[in-house]
């Protein structure tokens, strides 16, 4: 049993003076302390965290309302700005920048109430699925030490599973906060494109990120759904909120159509995660879905698309780190050209420079056509599958990774081993839909995620088949 | 099949402006022409009649009020991560030899 209530109860408790957001922030560092040997955490934000929480105490003590977080105690993986803190991305590049401005998302939550305790490991510049691209460490899987969380967003998932916080913050890519979710066990969703302004996070592939939220049921990542969502100024690409908002979950699923995705099974992935998810698909009947075989062609090379584009947007977005504004600076070089080369040489890790080579020799002149251009054309040719599926089901379903979490450095040596981690994933990102990890059983002892996703703006609804599939699935 | 060559690696470090030790150049040969080798399958998709997707969101031109915001930052504290200040400008290193 988690040691949080249900992230409305403990606002509305922390509101009515039961608890004090003071006490909640103590046992979040309590506990963050008592699970150092995990390595989920980057830093602590103790000070920081016991200021606001003594405001929002006098706040309420004084009469006023704190709002729908009154108090709650959250993580945010590392490649959040909060304002005055530390902001790493897990990356030697940006070791010592600390935050000039804040997030809005992070705004978002503190203006209802929510406290900042913690910043979370991830991969660094979220480039990764295990979170051993950290340039710093790598965060342990809580079922089995010797195993990966998966990742990017390994250190919040990790902080999740072991009741560090409410809720984390996360970021999703390619799957970066559904894969952690499944392999650690917790709830772990990524709302339409769009749906949550990205301002003040860290870019990564800017035409598929979104910003994730993972918590122990879907009814909290709703909630905090729910305070995040919306358009921004700050970011051009978000768009408006479900009027009806997020927190609901009642949505009727009687008459309601789930698409087994065919493509995803007896592809290789491991028969007993194949078994379990199908065994899922059956218990969600109970919910009044009908579930159907459903195929998607091109969804085998949705991966092939999603490494040419992430890469080459990685290297237009990791351009602006050149060592001059912030961030690591060489002190060896002698003019401008060597200052550029070296700080990035020496302040990027392998896999960002990695991802920085693939994305220039893809977008160079002479390739753009072969690989940019016409992985963008693959892309339409998915989305319009996926367009198509969306007129017979409501909702698609199958497993969130092929595998379980794998051992700690059974990929890190080839890194295309490491890209497949994300062959179930990434469909959701190029696409544009909302997706959701929920766990569905386990295999061997460790956890296995089901993975369900809706149409555009169909957020609402897919949280309401989420957590009505919990209910009945673990 | 993608064989990327020493001067291709060299070449892209280069454009990407990355200093590459030898180990890196040789490790990074091998990798990203695996990885090339994975991607070439789009090759084969037909994608006849279709264009290509630059975004999902379908916006068109988004806009804003062109209006001076005060988030209350001072220049001091944008300036703080900065590597080399002097009179409240980034200095930079030599261009012009």
């Amino acid at each position: 049993m988690s040691q949080w209530l249900p992230i409305a109860d403990l606002a509305q408790k922390v509101q009515a003076g039961e608890l004090t957001a003071v006490a909640l922030v103590e046992q979040a560092l309590a506990t963050i302390a008592a699970k150092q040997e995990f390595k989920a955490i980057i830093v602590t934000l103790s000070e920081r965290a016991r200021t606001r929480a003594k405001a929002i105490d006098a706040t309420i003590k004084a009469g006023q309302s704190a709002g729908r977080l009154a108090g709650v105690p959250f993580i945010a993986k590392d490649n959040f700005l909060v304002f005055g803190a530390a902001t790493t991305a897990a990356s030697n590049i940006l070791k010592g920048f600390n935050a000039p401005y804040q997030a809005v998302a992070i705004e978002k939550l503190e203006a209802e109430g929510a406290i900042c305790v913690a910043k979370a490991n991830l991969d660094a510049f979220a480039h990764g699925a295990s979170t051993e691209n950290s340039d710093f460490f790598t965060t342990l899987n809580p079922h089995d030490k010797t195993r990966v969380p998966g990742g990017s967003s390994g250190g919040s998932a990790v902080a999740v599973a072991l009741d560090m916080a409410p809720f984390a913050l996360g970021t999703d890519t390619g799957g970066s906060t559904r894969q952690p979710a499944s392999f650690v066990g917790c709830v772990g969703f990524k709302p339409t494109y769009g749906l949550i302004s990205r301002s003040g996070v860290v870019a990564m592939a800017s035409s598929t990120d979104v910003i994730g939220a993972l918590a122990r049921t879907t009814a909290d990542v709703a909630l905090v759904l729910d305070v995040m969502a919306g358009k921004d100024n700050l970011d051009g690409t978000t768009i408006d909120a479900d009027p009806a908002g997020y927190t609901a979950l009642t949505t009727d699923m009687h008459g309601k159509k789930v698409g087994l995705i065919k493509e995803y099974f007896g592809q290789g992935a491991d028969p007993a995660v194949e078994a379990l998810i199908k065994s899922a698909a059956e218990k969600l009947k109970v919910t009044g879905v009908e579930v159907v075989e459903v195929s998607l062609p091109t969804l085998p090379v949705a991966l092939a698309v999603y490494y040419i584009l992430c890469p080459a947007e990685v290297s237009s977005n990791l351009s602006r780190y050149d060592g001059q504004r912030f961030g690591f600076t060489s002190a060896s070089a002698t003019d401008l050209e060597q200052s550029y080369t070296q700080s990035r040489g020496v302040g990027f890790g392998k896999e960002a420079k990695r991802r920085i080579m693939i994305g220039t020799y893809v977008l160079s002149s002479g390739y753009y056509d072969a690989y940019y251009k016409k992985a963008q054309t693959v892309r339409t040719k998915l989305i319009n599958e996926f367009n198509e599926a969306f007129t017979t089901v409501d909702f698609l379903l199958g497993p969130v990774a092929p595998t379980t979490a794998f051992k700690i450095g059974a990929n890190s040596n080839d890194p295309l081993q490491m890209y497949l981690a994300d062959v179930m994933t990434v469909a959701a990102n190029l696409v544009g839909v909302p997706a959701i990890s929920v766990p569905a059983g386990l295999v061997d002892g460790l956890p296995v995620g089901l993975q369900l996703m809706a149409p555009q703006r169909a957020d609402a609804a897919l949280l309401a088949l989420a957590a009505q599939a919990e209910a009945v699935l673990v | 099949m993608v064989k990327l060559s020493r001067a291709d690696i060299l070449k892209l470090a280069r454009l990407a402006r990355l200093d590459l030790s030898e180990d890196e150049i040789v490790e990074y040969g091998t990798e990203l022409s695996e990885i090339l080798q994975y991607v070439e399958q789009l090759q084969a998709v037909d994608v006849t009649g279709l264009i290509p997707t630059q975004q999902v969101t379908g916006l068109v031109n988004v806009e804003r009020e062109d209006e001076i915001v005060d988030y209350g930052y001072t220049p001091a504290d944008l300036l703080a991560n900065v590597p080399q200040v002097q009179a409240g400008q980034i200095k930079v290193r030599r261009m012009i030899g």
